[in-house]
């Protein structure tokens, strides 16, 4: 029964996304919505059934569909058995919270996107991206081996494409999809060579027994862990949108906001968080490589704090914080605090999904504007949105009581004392907090508070489903905390506990990460004081005439320019250079052979039948006189 | 009477098909071609029939007859393609049928 469930839990949004695809343009929207929001409803409702079958008695449950195909390591040893590749299920701790978000969430995205994108003509084309996004998030995190695990990978990653690029009329948006595709294909190029590596040196590649075996080839700091988890890092990277791969995510809001929603905030982006977590057991035989984590993580944290707070796009900012939240992910993930970090995973979903879509009905609601400084003042004028709204923000900001401080408090707690991070990172991971608590205060502010500056009236949306959803979003970020003891027990099985020193700590650490929200709030209430004032001392304040600096941090802290500068510009450059392409000049070599043929051979047909004739003429003397000479020479030897 | 010797009748055999062969090279008109075809046959007609009488065998005879068939039927039919040509193009020179030109 639970089998059941279990293998068919991907197939419900892959049948929706079949019939949408071929009957979409002829179904109504309410036929389209129903199937599409029917299907995740089913798989939400599957999953959780599943996941309550999970206990301490039953800590994993298999499901095997059908073998997929075999890989032999080398064909000419006959004492290796191929390795199969199977298309099976695994489901544990691990996947188990994955399922419940990609599910979940998803469903309640699924219902938002069904009222917000009403009445665009490509409606059932949208839904059906959005249920096939499902079907590959569902089996990259179900997958017992890792070539399922890649299929799920770059299946997210062309429906990341196809949705960022959904209006594709706009030359913007596809910009921004190519972008996308190509910057994590850096990525996933890495991750599929390192998974090369991992199969010549371990011979198979199920997720299962890899950390078992990994544990017999190799020791602690040797040379292959190493260079895979460095590659499989290099995935990671890519997916989650960190340094230095991170340039694509801000572009990608050029999506319909529920694909930011789903995709960059909630489900996919932590794809990368979910594969290190995943390959614990080889990122803990190469400690450097975890620290490698922890430091990127950080950098990338600080990095999309400080170009939050010069964004006026609401949601440049939510994708700036998305970074800088998984960031967190990959900081606790480096600092081996692995159940910490899939927790934030979850929170995180809980309350960036809220957030974009709440952004989401306010875009709507002003007529898609999404400047914020053509906003101000919503707080009286759409008092359900900016409530839902600031729910979001305290979850992001980790003030205590909401999922966020749960979360983040215990990543922070992990790092002083840990061996492959430590208090260097613990103080960037504070002033992380104290950035996000800052981009936050600005960000609500700029929205709700202070003096109108949007012109036409507002118009919001009074559709029911799109309530439903936000409202169970935000009660789900506000509670979110009350699964941290499940989730611990259940994922302490999966990963180890590494040694630490609480000891060292001092005793103001908890404290210090505590506190440093309200320091954020409190600077920000004093220093952006000109935003929430009905009547700004300032005259100029909303001119958004940005100095500099502003524009460098706009613009992602010219990590675009650099790429620009140092890969699209040189490359296109040797392009134009080679236009006429040499090898193609060897190729066309014998085109021109032809050719030349060709024309000797037409030039012979003439139309002129007595020219055929005298030709017919001319061959046969030639025949008879070359038969008699030889006919004469033969008699004469 | 005395025999002919072969080299004789195939020396004018020779001639005749030599002077058919040129007709139907040098000639433009269509009508021309086929009567220089025709001279062309006959040539090898000549050919068969002095050999036949040579070997004192039959064969040349009936291969002649069938030379002769096959040229009744050949007139009969450049002449109707004459006729097609001369309604189509108001001439029978040959060098205007030339559409099949590479």
């Amino acid at each position: 029964m639970t089998q059941t469930l279990l293998a068919f839990l991907p197939f419900y949004p892959l049948i929706s996304f079949l019939l949408l695809i071929g009957f979409g343009q002829r179904l109504s929207w309410h036929l389209a919505s129903t199937l599409s929001v029917g299907a995740m409803a089913l798989s939400a409702i599957s999953s959780f059934i599943v996941i309550n079958q999970l206990s301490t008695q039953v800590p994993v449950i298999n499901v095997h569909l059908w073998e997929w195909f075999v890989l032999n390591l080398n064909a000419n040893l006959s004492d290796v058995t191929p390795a199969k590749i199977n298309f099976s299920f695994h489901l544990d701790g691990l996947s188990a919270v994955m399922i419940s978000v990609v599910s979940g969430i998803g469903f309640l995205i699924h219902m938002f996107a069904a009222a917000y994108m009403k009445g665009d003509e490509n409606f059932s084309r949208f839904m059906a991206y959005m249920n096939l996004f499902i079907v590959a998030m569902l089996i990259l995190v179900l997958a017992d081996n890792l070539v399922l695990l890649y299929l799920g990978w770059e299946g997210v990653g062309l429906c990341s494409f196809l949705l960022i690029g959904f209006w594709y009329k706009e030359k913007a948006n596809v910009l921004a999809a190519r972008k996308a595709f190509i910057v994590t294909r850096v990525g996933d190029t890495a991750m599929a060579i390192g998974l090369f590596m991992l199969f010549k040196e371990l011979g198979h590649l199920n997720i299962n027994d890899l950390t078992a075996t990994a544990k017999t080839f190799w020791v602690a700091g040797d040379e292959a862990p190493y260079w895979i988890a460095l590659l499989l890092l290099g995935g990671a990277v890519g997916k989650s949108a960190q340094l230095p791969l991170q340039t694509w995510l801000p572009d990608a809001m050029a999506g319909p906001t529920p694909v930011s929603a789903l995709i960059h905030a909630a489900t996919m982006v932590t794809a990368g968080v979910y594969l290190i977590a995943r390959m614990n057991g080889i990122f803990l035989l190469a400690p450097e490589v975890m620290s490698y984590v922890a430091w990127l993580g950080a950098a990338t944290l600080l990095l999309a704090g400080i170009a939050a707070l010069a964004q006026n796009d609401i949601k440049r900012v939510l994708a700036y914080s998305t970074m800088s939240q998984i960031g967190y992910m990959m900081l606790s993930l480096g600092a081996g605090a692995f159940s910490a970090g899939v927790f934030h995973l979850m929170t995180h979903a809980f309350f960036k999904a809220l957030l974009f879509l709440t952004a989401g009905a306010i875009i709507l609601a002003l007529h898609h504007q999404q400047n914020l400084f053509k906003m101000g003042g919503l707080l009286k004028r759409l008092p359900f949105e900016a409530t839902l709204f600031s729910i979001g923000l305290v979850c992001l900001m980790a003030l205590p009581g909401s999922s966020g401080f749960f979360s983040k408090e215990a990543i922070i707690a992990e790092l002083w004392s840990s061996t492959t991070a430590g208090p260097l990172l613990w103080y960037c991971a504070i002033f992380g907090a104290l950035l996000t608590s800052i981009y936050s205060c600005r960000l609500f502010f700029l929205a709700f508070m202070g003096r109108r500056r949007f012109e036409h009236e507002l118009q919001p949306s009074t559709s029911q489903l799109l309530r439903i959803s936000l409202l169970v979003l935000a009660l789900l970020s506000v509670i979110g905390g009350v699964f941290a003891n499940t989730l611990t027990l259940s994922l302490s099985a999966l990963f180890p506990v590494l040694p630490s020193d609480p000891i060292n700590e001092p005793q103001w650490l908890h404290s210090v990460a505590i506190v440093t929200p309200f320091i954020g709030i409190i600077f920000s209430w004093l220093y952006f004081a000109d935003y929430r004032a009905v009547e700004p001392a300032n005259a100029n304040t909303f001119q958004d005439k940005p100095s500099v600096f502003v524009t460098f941090c706009r613009q992602g802290l010219g990590f675009d320019a650099l790429y620009d500068l140092l890969l699209v510009k040189p490359y296109s450059m040797l392009a134009r250079l080679n236009r006429r392409d040499i090898f193609d000049q060897l190729i066309m070599l014998n085109a021109w052979y032809v050719s030349i043929c060709h024309d000797v051979l037409k030039s012979s047909q003439t139309g002129k039948l007595r020219w055929y004739a005298a030709a017919i003429g001319l061959m046969t003397v030639l025949l008879l006189l070359s038969l008699t000479i030889e006919s004469f020479s033969r008699g004469a030897s | 009477m005395s025999a002919i010797p072969l080299s004789h009748i195939l020396i004018l055999a020779c001639t005749l098909f030599t002077i058919g062969f040129i007709g139907v090279i040098v000639r433009k008109n269509t009508l021309f071609i086929l009567m220089s075809l025709e001279v062309m046959l006959n040539a090898v007609g000549v050919a068969f029939i002095g050999a036949g009488s040579v070997w004192q065998q039959a064969d040349g005879q009936v291969m002649f007859i069938l030379i002769l068939t096959l040229a009744a039927a050949e007139v009969a039919l450049g002449l109707a393609l004459l006729i097609q040509m001369q309604r189509r193009f108001n001439s029978l020179d040959i060098d205007l049928l030339s559409k099949l030109k590479g």
